[in-house]
């Protein structure tokens, strides 16, 4: 059974002709026993282009990488061994295949049976190749089509990412801030009281909080309508966010309440210098479609460094407590907590 | 329903007939004029609110909306790509359709593709059955098959038949493979792009 194998084999290696060869297997190469190239494939030799190829070494076209194994590891009965390659003119292109020996009775002569692995997209664009360069058997276009349709996924994937991300910075933005003047909110305040606590137990960064209660306003309100409100509010958030220094925070937590974190001037003279200019800026009339409305502010005070151990909830309660004092001490004025 | 159907009748629409049309299907379909993100998925009567809408805007029956979406998803260029790897020329395509369930999956392993099966008679004729998850995927390819001739630059005629057994059907005559030139088709993506250049 197995002579009659081989014997039906080698008749039909006979009968085969280079283009049947070349239909089966477009990239083989059949070499003679001292290595020079006798026959190739279609898709081999357009990939070798105009140069002379048969009859020339093997080694002048590829660089044999390497070879599984040397006699003790071939496959007994076919003698094949798998190989892998270079193309000496392309040397980032790869190539894998395997070759057989072809017995005596063919001369000794080697048939290797290449295909391209993983640069297979690269050496098709290079090499122009088309379908009809590949056996039809190959998984080539199977391989082309998916990485054609995973590209085509992954960009979709990647620009809902955007999209995403996107709105959840607007939602983020959205969740922080006061949206008549852009300030941070109440929430974003606490938050950053919280880090601020934090920084100074770690580093003793000290900084002070200021309450501000815009006095009158409930006047402008009144006697002008909201849209004038509105626009007191808006300059009053300018101001604020004007005097104060990079870094430091501003933050409306009311209706007519602003809150400012300050990290630059924290020693009482600094923080009052810095208070006394808000309130007279604040002071400046606001004119709003031909209506002069004027405001001023009261402010408390409460600087980290006074306390030994500070805490969110007390300098709240103390810079609430110096508003107060300023508010009855006929407004238009500060306190600082001590 | 996956959202890269939903996403494509929008595409279509926005495209096709612009993009007040496809607001006031939104807004008709009550869908967000933002529309569909393809890599999400939507229930199955959302689809269905948007083709209804869809037909109601353009007054248009259903199928040959349909086959119109079919036929312009198929001259799409990634879409176009995909379906040209099926094969050399038309027929080789018309048989790689066998397999384009599978090749849909392998791209989008939960896109609910129909499955389609190619029988050719004895004059020569091709009878295509579609057995899809909603009804309508024979006009779809209709379309598909329609775009795809003029994109090999073959002569066919695309009826469809009476349904059969849950499938419908359509029959394609392929009058001649290589009626005109056909749009080029490189493998390498670069390459094409190049040769537009």
């Amino acid at each position: 059974m197995n002579d009659l194998r081989k014997v039906a084999s080698y008749q039909g290696l006979e009968t085969l002709s280079s283009e049947a060869l070349g239909q089966l297997m477009p990239m083989f190469l059949l070499l003679d026993m001292r290595g020079r190239i006798c026959d190739l494939g279609p898709t081999l030799r357009k990939i070798l282009g105009g140069q002379a190829v048969i009859g020339a070494a093997f080694a002048r076209h590829f660089t044999l990488r390497r070879a599984r194994g040397g006699r003790a590891r071939r496959d007994r009965r076919t003698g094949a061994r798998r190989l892998s390659l270079s193309l000496v003119s392309y040397p980032e292109i790869s190539l894998r295949g395997v070759a057989v020996e072809l017995g005596p009775r063919a001369g000794g002569r080697l048939l290797v049976n290449l295909s391209f692995g993983i640069h297979l997209a690269e050496a098709v664009r290079e090499f122009g190749l088309t379908e009809a360069d590949f056996a039809a058997s190959d998984l080539a276009m199977e391989m082309l089509y998916l990485i054609e349709a995973k590209q085509a996924v992954l960009a979709e994937l990647r620009a809902l990412t955007q999209r995403l991300d996107e709105a959840r910075h607007a939602a983020l933005t959205q969740a922080l801030s006061d949206p008549l003047t852009g300030l941070a909110n109440r929430r974003a305040f606490d938050a950053a009281l919280e880090v601020a606590l934090a920084d100074q137990r770690r580093s003793g960064r000290e900084f002070a909080l200021a309450h501000v209660d815009l006095d009158f306003f409930k006047a402008v309100n009144d006697t002008f309508g909201h849209a004038a409100g509105d626009a007191v509010l808006v300059q009053a958030a300018q101001v604020l966010s004007a005097e104060v220094r990079r870094g430091d925070l501003v933050a409306r937590v009311g209706g007519d309440e602003f809150v400012l974190l300050l990290y630059g001037p924290s020693d009482p003279g600094q923080v009052e210098a810095l208070v006394k200019r808000i309130i007279a800026r604040l002071e400046e009339p606001v004119f709003h479609e031909g209506s002069e409305c004027r405001i001023s502010a009261s402010v408390g005070i409460a600087i980290s460094g006074a306390y030994a151990e500070p805490s969110v909830e007390q300098m709240l309660a103390d810079a609430d407590q110096a508003l107060y004092r300023s508010k009855r001490n006929g407004r238009g004025c500060y306190s600082i907590h001590d | 329903m996956h959202g890269a159907i939903n996403k494509s009748v929008q595409a279509f629409l926005r495209d096709h007939y612009g993009a007040a049309t496809w607001s006031r299907v939104a807004d008709r379909a009550g869908v967000g004029r933002e529309g569909f993100e393809a890599m999400l998925h939507y229930d199955d009567a959302l689809t269905e609110a948007l083709l209804h809408a869809a037909q109601r805007e353009l007054e248009e029956p259903r199928a040959a909306l349909l086959e119109d979406i079919g036929a312009w998803l198929a001259m799409t260029e990634p879409l176009r790509r995909l379906l040209r790897f099926g094969g050399s020329d038309y027929w080789d395509f018309l048989y790689s359709l066998d397999d384009l369930q599978g090749r849909g999956l392998m791209a989008l392993p939960d896109l609910e593709l129909p499955e389609l099966t190619l029988q050719s008679d004895a004059r020569g004729d091709f009878t295509l059955r579609v057995r899809g998850a909603m009804p309508g995927w024979g006009a779809v390819m209709a379309g598909v098959l329609r775009a795809m001739a003029d994109d090999y630059g073959a002569l066919v005629v695309i009826e469809p038949l009476e349904p059969q057994s849950g499938a419908e059907r359509l029959r394609v005559r392929l009058l001649e493979v290589a009626y005109s030139a056909g749009r080029p088709f490189d493998l390498s993506p670069a390459a094409a792009e190049a040769g537009h250049e």
